[in-house]
Order: structure tokens, then sequence, then C-alpha cells
């Protein structure tokens, strides 16, 4: 596919491996902050290939992961509801809550829908009239804007069984939250590409100054990643931080200022909880007062309830943090798989510890490819 | 396309590049026709106000998020092709 394959050709990889490797004279600890990353780096290898130059440390980009319990389980009480259809994205089915997942719900008579787009959610609520539809909307800065865009929709032809019930998370309070922690290893940040194409480069340019730490908008094929490594390589080297763009072919320095409009229409900055992280201060983003008649939280305010205690085994806020690499945690890939998750990131296509578990312990080629 | 989403269900972050075959107003609503390598599927092009057939664009939850930049995107392969970190 065209704007892809070109991206993953061994040797245009290899020669930007050798590109990083001249322009680097120690080892340096890059954080990538997407799950997408996350998982183009174990799948073609590329931790290994630059292991001599460069630690990667992974990030905390996976929306699904760091959803809040009490969320999954108000979706849960939600799905559970006789009039209530919910509908999300595929991967938050098998998330566990604190009392089983979405998946168990459907298996109890509940009606779950798994749909594409929220535009997709907006036409079930127009097909099924006499239900009130439910999208649970989990997601970057990224998401926002289809959200936003189908709660226009929805607004404009009078739905009102169509409502939505919003976890949407801000990538930029969550690296200074990484960077400023104690514990930090991290020396430069690879953001999230297709967050940068709805927001833009600005809102990062601050954080580079003030926390001293080069953020380069990288793409998500493995050319991408190295290259986007590189540049953050050559910074460290120079003793630079600023705020550069690896994926030049989708993100300019302002965005899309129509995605962006039409997002903070809708939504508005708030404080979240972070699974596996607290509370990120205006880490989230949740509906305007304008909104309300669409909003799930302010419709069924019973459902909600104190946030309930995580597995005491799951170490995903150490994971996700980039503190702890999954293998490391004693329960990875013996009492925690995909099959049986104890937390989110085994769960989610973009999970840091499903990406381990795929290709360094349920893939022998990938496993030889080799965790340092 | 599907590495990071395959056998998995649909992935949250994930963005797909294709290529716009034609526009239309659908009840109000700015969609086109794109093209997913062979897959066609309607997308929600309001964002995009100066895409226009031709046009590739990255597509995410049914929603056309940017028009890709093809200089920059030959850009990036002929640094790799000339093994060099910048411009």
């Amino acid at each position: 596919m065209r704007f892809v394959d070109e991206y993953r050709e061994p040797g245009a990889v290899l020669r930007a491996v050798d590109a990083l490797k001249r322009a680097s004279t120690r080892r340096w600890r890059i954080m990538e902050v997407c799950g997408g990353q996350t998982h183009a780096i174990l799948a073609h290898g590329l931790d290994a290939l630059l292991a001599d130059a460069v630690e990667l440390l992974h990030g905390p980009g996976c929306p699904v992961c760091v959803t809040p319990l009490e969320t999954l389980d108000r979706a849960l009480a939600l799905a559970e509801r006789p009039d209530v259809t919910l509908a999300s994205f595929g991967d938050m089915l098998r998330v566990p809550g604190s009392r089983g997942d979405l998946f168990g719900a459907r298996a109890r008579g509940g009606d779950v829908r798994v749909v594409y787009s929220p535009l997709d959610a907006v036409a079930l609520a127009e097909r099924l009239p006499g239900r009130r539809v439910v999208f649970l909307a989990v997601g970057f800065e990224t998401t926002v804007p289809a959200v936003a865009g189908a709660l226009r929709v929805a607004r404009a032809r009078g739905l009102a069984n169509f409502a939505v019930l919003a976890a949407h998370v801000r990538v930029p309070p969550a690296l200074e939250a990484i960077r400023e922690a104690p514990e930090s290893r991290v020396e430069a940040f690879l953001a999230a590409g297709h967050v940068c194409t709805v927001m833009g480069t600005a809102e990062y340019e601050p954080i580079a100054r003030r926390l001293r730490v080069p953020i380069v908008a990288t793409g998500f094929e493995p050319l991408d990643v190295v290259q986007g490594a590189a540049l953050a390589v050559e910074q460290l080297e120079r003793g630079e931080a600023r705020v550069e763009i690896q994926y030049r072919r989708a993100v300019r320095p302002e965005g899309n200022p129509v995605a962006r409009a039409l997002a903070f229409e809708v939504f508005e900055v708030v404080d979240r909880p972070w699974r596996g992280i607290g509370v990120v201060p205006a880490g989230g983003l949740a509906l305007r007062e304008a909104w309300a008649a669409f909003d799930a939280e302010r419709l069924f305010p019973e459902l909600a309830g104190e946030a309930p205690p995580e597995p005491a085994e799951c170490r995903a806020g150490d994971v996700l943090r980039g503190v702890l690499r999954p293998p490391a945690c004693p329960a990875f890939g013996t009492r925690c798989t995909p099959e049986s998750p104890l937390g989110a990131p085994m769960v989610s296509a973009e999970g840091v510890c499903a990406a381990y578990f795929r290709y360094r312990v349920a893939d022998p080629g990938g496993r030889e490819a080799g965790v340092a | 396309m599907d590495r990071v989403g395959e056998g998995r269900g649909l992935s949250v972050c994930l963005a797909v590049p294709g290529r716009v075959l034609d526009v239309a107003d659908e009840a109000g609503i700015r969609t086109a026709r794109v093209d997913f390598g062979g897959v066609r599927k309607r997308i929600c092009l309001e964002t995009l106000p100066d895409a226009r057939p031709g046009d590739y664009v990255l597509v995410h939850a049914g929603f056309a998020l940017q028009v890709l930049d093809q200089a920059a995107a030959e850009e990036t392969l002929r640094l790799a092709a000339e093994a060099r970190v910048a411009r």
C-alpha cells in the first residue's frame, strides 16, 4: 500500500539505522509515546537493531490501557441495562474491569456492539429508536474530532437516544508527568504522530524548553521510528531540546485547525485519572455543559462509583511509565497472558505487555531477535 | 496496515492512508469514497475542506484527518536512501 510499504523497506531502514549510529557517541534513553510505535519496534526488532545506540523505553500511549477502572465498570453497568445498547472500539471489549469485561456482559445478554467509527454508533441510534445507544469513547486527541463530529451529527438529526461515555486523554500533560517523576529515565520523547496530525506541535514547545527534553513527532512505520530516534539523538548529542517533526507527510506544525476546532466545540480540558498512573492534571477531555444532553456521565449519574482497587499483582502503572519492562514483571506470560490478562496492557492491540508477549514469547523468531 | 491490529479487533489509534475517489454531500455531511489498497469505504471529510479526488488522506475512525504531503513523504525516503539523519 502506498505511503506504507516504502517505509518498511529493509534496505532503507538499515541505512537509517547506520545514520543514527554514526550520530551517537553513547547510549541514549528515548521513550516512544504511542503504543502503535511500540508494536512497530517489537514487531520489526528495531530495539535490537538500535541497541548499541539507543535504549527504547515504552510510554503510556495506549488509550485502552489508561482508561480508568471506574469508567470500565460504568460501561459494564450500562451494558447490563435492558434499555441500553453499548458500542465501542473492538479493543475495549476484552479489557477487564473490576468485575469482568464487556464480552462477559454480552455473553450474559447485554447488547454490546463493536463499531469502526463513532458515526456507526450514531447510525445505530437512528436504526434503534427504542433503545438508548451509548458510545464508550476512548482515545487520545486523534480520536476526539471523530467523536465530536458524531455528536454534531446526532444533535443535527435530533437523536435524543444517543450518548457518549467519554474517557479521552491528552498526551502533553502525561509527558510532563513522566519526565518530572523522580524515577524518570527518559532523555527524549518520540511524540505520537497521529495526535500531532490533529493538534500540531505548538503545545510541546514549552514542555521541551522547560523540561530540557527533545520531542520529535514521529510516525509509525519502521523507517519513521528509526528516523525519529535519529533526530532525537542528534539533538541530545548537541545538547539541544527542541520540538521537531519527523512525520512530515502527516504532521504540520499547526496540525489540522478544522479538526481541532470541532474537537473543542464539544470537549473541554479536565483533570482525569489514568489507569496505572493516577490523576493527571489537564490529562483528559470531557463533554462541555452545552452537550450535557449527550453525556452518559450526566445522564446516568447513578452509575458513578468509588474507584475500585487495581488487582494487586498487576504492575501496569510501572510499565506504562517506562519504569518496568513487561518481561521483568513476575506475572508476565505466566499468570498474565492475552488469554487471561491481569491488566489492560496485556489486552489491547496497542498494549506494551501484549506486544512483548506476541513478538517475544509467542513468536520464537521474535525471541531470537531478542530482548537485550 | 494490519500489523498493529491484525487478529485483535480494531485498534484505537491506528490511522490508515487511502486515496480519495470522489467527494459527495450525504445528508449535510461532506464525505468521500476512499480507496485503501483495493478496499473502498465511505469516509467523513468534514475536517478537510480542501481535500479533492486523487489526494491521499490519513483516515482514523471513519474520519479523514489530514491530506498527506507527497513532497514530504518523498523526502523522508530520500534521507534514508542517503543515510542521512536530517535535511
